[in-house]
């Protein structure tokens, strides 16, 4: 029994961490991959060179990134056999199918244009090459709906039916798995998470290049290097006040999923422990648990009767009555069937709260950077000059003032990153005691004949180097971002596709190597 | 005829195509120490593979998804059952993945000296244990009436198991040698005709007696034939070798590790993973599947998305088709 449960601990460390790693680089590379194919449409479209620079820096910092997104993906698609292999033979029959399906969609395809999409800047005719990084969005999309998918259904598990002969959950309805509300809710937030993500990534890299440009000699001011940035900073807001209300409408669409299927995790969420009518939105519980009391409280009235069931006076049932109602409803009245509740309820609010203070910062950001049309015609700039924050048609910002608007986005860039993985441990806690909702639970779902040695093996591995490779990626981008917007001729328009043979072209060096 | 009979045949085409694909790209890291002889030949080798592993790796990746989802057992004593060797793979694909895009990132010759050790020994290891990893499947191994394994990782490493290995690392060393070959031009092509030569002559003698060995012990008529492809191929790649045919080389080398892979497969047939404790707990490809139902669900999707993926795939490799010399690195 001792056993037991530090194989089930030491296994849910090991998820957690890999998991939570991989999903730092995934949002970026999902955003990127749209406002780069976004990018590189208007340089495709209009041939302006601020477009193609901007492209190609972007391009670098989402490679550096998506290798890190595959580098970790691998693991992913190994460990439920590894670590969870009674969960594996349970739910393989339903759960398998979005898996194999993203492998066979997403990651093919993915994978496959990103080659050419970087080796064929000068093999592909411009537009097949554009279609490419297209095509790669698409397949980060996919990639993101099928494995959604396949967690929706732990959350919520539908479309399958318990065998008799083996008691294993077995696929009846697969477009009930692939289109349940669950699935559609949760790849609506995790996707607008996504570009609040990349939107914020963006801003911050786009204000530290143009605050070093706008203290940098005019000789370095290389042309189209700061229209370049300029464009991304703009790209880069509007995308962070879209996605952020998206997120929060999104957000607010799963919570009322979320009461209606998982109440428990719902109740956590707010440390609510007895019932209410017109339930608040508690800001700040210090409690104790054990006691089922919080002894501290700061709250919002009604609002979680809204963000329940859509209106403000609505019962929200608290967590002792959920818990009575599971214990009678499986049978077992020993088995706790709480999560942990200071995490479910401070990652609910960190989540909420990083994500959101991205969100405004992109809002104000919009603003001081409004239309040019707002400046006094003195302070109108050309093209390649940084544009001085404004607030108003007269006054510009004060110097402190200035300094702090272009710093804030570059601290805050990694934000929405700490709210995504806020907001997938909430998720995934909270789903506590159960792996699958409501049919399996985490302890039973672990390999039984994997040692904990062998777990702990694999756990520090894991962790070490995952922490080497942190420092890795990390300083690169640093070292690319600080390297800056680099001066480089567009390939030709005509590629060498076509005559392979071709003479002299055939000696080109290629634009891209490794 | 059953739909997991199907999905037997289609699992075994999933590893033949990883093998195939990534197996040269495992041969040229491999052999990128060996071949170039200085920083413009290192990166004409490394960008041989540069726009294709990346796809090529997903072959692993749908053959693991497909097997979780067609046959959900044998996915998980599998994987929970070679624990620690799988660990090991994994550590090997993730530390390659990085290898491959971070090398050329900086302009340091100590960083670049890092990621090419990294890139040689990543690549070797999973060569060598997939190779362990699929003489123990086929072989058998300790999986008791719940279909857990209960062997330990020393009886992973069985003579058997270690010579399977072996197998595979010269087998991939020399479709990847017949590959550089291929795709590159001057010294470093000559190079690899010679390593091609060398691998080759000892994946053969290998090769013979490990699949001899396999054939005394579980083989049948299928398998006799997959062996026989083998041998004949492998032989006709060294001769096209050795007169500078590359296209035929390759083609040949490719089918020798196909007819491998299909070896293997025919001589589990209808197991997946027997057990050699006893041979009722063995787990069948009848007691391993999904429902029907599932796996008519996907084997609609791979009927859909299987010939898409090889038509774009096998565009990518006609787009790379030229050979690269160091006159095409960029400074
Ligand atoms: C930038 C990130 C970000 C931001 C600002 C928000 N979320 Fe979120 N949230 C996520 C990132 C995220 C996430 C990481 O993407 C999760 C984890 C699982 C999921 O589907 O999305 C998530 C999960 C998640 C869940 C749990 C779903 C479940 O357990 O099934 C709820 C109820 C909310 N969110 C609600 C909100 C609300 C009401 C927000 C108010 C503004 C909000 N989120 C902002
Ligand atoms: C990428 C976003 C995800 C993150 C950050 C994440 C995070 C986590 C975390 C923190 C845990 C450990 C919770 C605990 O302590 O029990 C966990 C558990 C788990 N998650 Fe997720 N998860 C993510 C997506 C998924 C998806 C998409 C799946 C399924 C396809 C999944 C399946 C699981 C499983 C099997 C466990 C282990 C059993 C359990 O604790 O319930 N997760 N995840
Ligand atoms: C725990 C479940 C997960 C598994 C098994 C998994 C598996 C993988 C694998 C194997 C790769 C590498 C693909 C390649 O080689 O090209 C990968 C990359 C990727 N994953 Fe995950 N993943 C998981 C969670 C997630 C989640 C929750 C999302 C999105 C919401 C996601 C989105 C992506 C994307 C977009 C990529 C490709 C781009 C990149 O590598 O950054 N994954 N994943």
């Amino acid at each position: 029994m001792e056993l037991a449960l530090a194989q089930e601990t030491v296994a849910r460390w090991q998820f957690g961490i890999t998991t939570v790693y991989h999903f730092l680089f995934v949002p970026i590379t999902i955003s990127l991959a749209f406002l780069i194919a976004g990018l590189q449409t208007a340089w495709v479209r209009t041939g302006k060179d601020k477009y193609f620079k901007a492209t190609r820096f972007w391009g670098k910092l989402f490679l550096i990134n998506i290798a890190m997104g595959v580098a970790t993906g691998i693991v992913q698609e190994f460990q439920f056999g590894m670590n969870w292999s009674d969960y594996s033979k349970f739910v393989g029959d339903v759960f398998g199918a979005p898996l194999a399906m993203e492998a066979l969609l997403a990651f093919f395809f993915e994978s496959t244009f990103i080659g050419l999409w970087i080796f064929g800047w000068d093999k592909l005719p411009r537009k097949i090459h554009l279609a490419c990084i297209w095509l790669v969005a698409v397949g980060t999309f996919l990639s993101a709906y099928f494995i959604l998918a396949a967690n929706s259904w732990m959350q919520h598990p539908v479309g399958y039916e318990i065998s008799e002969t083996t008691g294993r959950s077995q696929l009846n309805d697969i477009a009930a798995v692939l289109f349940q509300k669950t699935t559609l809710a949760v790849v609506f937030h995790t996707l607008t998470a996504c570009f609040l993500t990349g939107g914020a990534f963006m801003i911050g890299i786009a204000a530290y290049q143009l605050r070093r440009a706008s203290r940098a000699e005019a000789a370095d001011r290389t042309p189209g290097r700061i229209a370049a940035m300029r464009t991304s900073l703009r790209l880069g807001l509007v995308t962070v006040v879209i996605a952020g209300l998206g997120t929060a409408v999104s957000g607010d669409a799963l919570a009322k999923v979320m009461y209606e299927q998982q109440p428990m995790k719902m109740a956590a969420a707010e440390a609510l422990w007895e019932s209410e009518d017109s339930a608040p939105f508690s800001l700040f519980a210090y409690g104790d648990v054990s006691d089922g009391r919080n002894t501290v409280e700061i709250e919002i009235p009604g609002l979680l009767s809204y963000l329940a069931k859509g209106n403000l006076d609505s019962v929200v049932p608290g967590i002792s009555s959920v818990e009575a109602l599971e214990q009678a409803r499986y049978g077992d009245l020993a088995q706790d069937y709480k999560p942990s509740i200071p995490t479910t309820y401070w990652s609910f609010r960190l989540m909420i709260g990083f994500g959101m203070t991205s969100f405004a910062i992109g809002l104000a950001g919009l603003w001081l950077t409004r239309k040019k049309r707002w400046l006094t015609a003195e302070k109108q700039r050309g093209e390649d000059e940084v544009p001085l924050l404004m607030l108003t048609p007269t006054r510009e910002l004060g110097p402190a003032a200035g300094r702090w608007a272009w710093q804030l986005p570059l601290l805050t860039t990694g934000f929405p990153l700490v709210a995504n993985s806020f907001g997938w441990i909430f998720t995934e806690m909270g789903r506590q005691p159960w792996t699958v909702y409501g049919l399996m639970t985490t302890a039973d779902a672990v390999s039984p004949g994997v040692t904990v040695a062998e777990q702990i093996t694999s756990l520090s591995v894991f962790t070490a180097l995952y922490a080497v490779l942190a420092v890795v990626e990390v300083k690169l981008l640093v070292k690319y971002v600080k390297a800056g917007v680099v001066d480089e001729q567009p390939p030709p328009e005509v590629p060498s596709l076509r005559d392979p043979a071709a003479g002299e072209d055939t000696d080109r060096p290629m634009t891209f190597a490794y | 005829m059953h739909l997991y009979d199907v999905w037997f045949a289609l699992i075994a085409v999933l590893w033949i195509g990883y093998f195939f694909l990534e197996g040269f790209d495992f041969g040229v890291g491999v052999l990128s120490g060996l071949l170039a002889r200085d920083e413009s030949e290192r990166r004409v080798l490394i960008n041989t593979v540069g726009p294709v592993w990346d796809g090529n790796e997903v072959w692993l990746l749908t053959a693991g998804g497909a097997t979780f989802a067609a046959f959900p057992a044998w996915y998980a004593t599998l994987f929970s059952g070679f624990y620690l060797p799988l660990l090991a793979i994994l550590v090997c694909l993730i530390v390659r993945v990085v290898a491959f895009e971070y090398r050329g990132k900086r302009d340091d010759a100590r960083w670049k000296r890092i990621w090419e050790h990294a890139l040689f020994w990543t690549s070797l290891l999973p060569a060598f244990l997939w190779g362990v990893a699929f003489a123990n499947i086929v072989r058998g191994v300790k999986i008791d009436s719940e279909g857990e394994y209960v062997g330990t990782v020393l009886d992973l490493l069985n003579p058997y198991a270690l010579l399977g290995g072996l197998v595979t690392l010269a087998l991939f060393t020399f479709h990847g040698a017949v590959f550089v070959s291929l795709k590159t031009r001057g010294g470093i092509r000559e190079r690899a005709r010679v390593a091609a030569r060398w691998a080759g002559s000892a994946t053969a003698g290998l090769a013979l007696v490990f699949l001899s060995w396999t054939q005394s012990e579980g083989g049948n008529v299928r398998s006799l034939t997959a062996l026989a492809v083998a041998v004949v191929a492998l032989l006709g790649a060294l001769a096209a070798n050795q007169r500078a045919r590359e296209g035929w080389a390759f083609t040949l080398s490719g089918v020798t590790v196909a007819a491998a892979v299909a070896m293997l497969f025919l001589t589990l047939y209808p197991d997946v993973m027997p057990s050699s404790l006893n041979t009722a707990w063995s787990l069948t490809v009848s007691d391993a599947s999904s429902s029907a139902y599932t796996l008519k669900v996907m084997t609609w999707v791979a009927a859909i998305m299987t010939p898409l993926v090889l038509l774009y795939q096998g565009w990518t490799y006609w787009v790379f088709r030229k050979r690269i010399g160091v006159e095409h690195i960029p400074a």
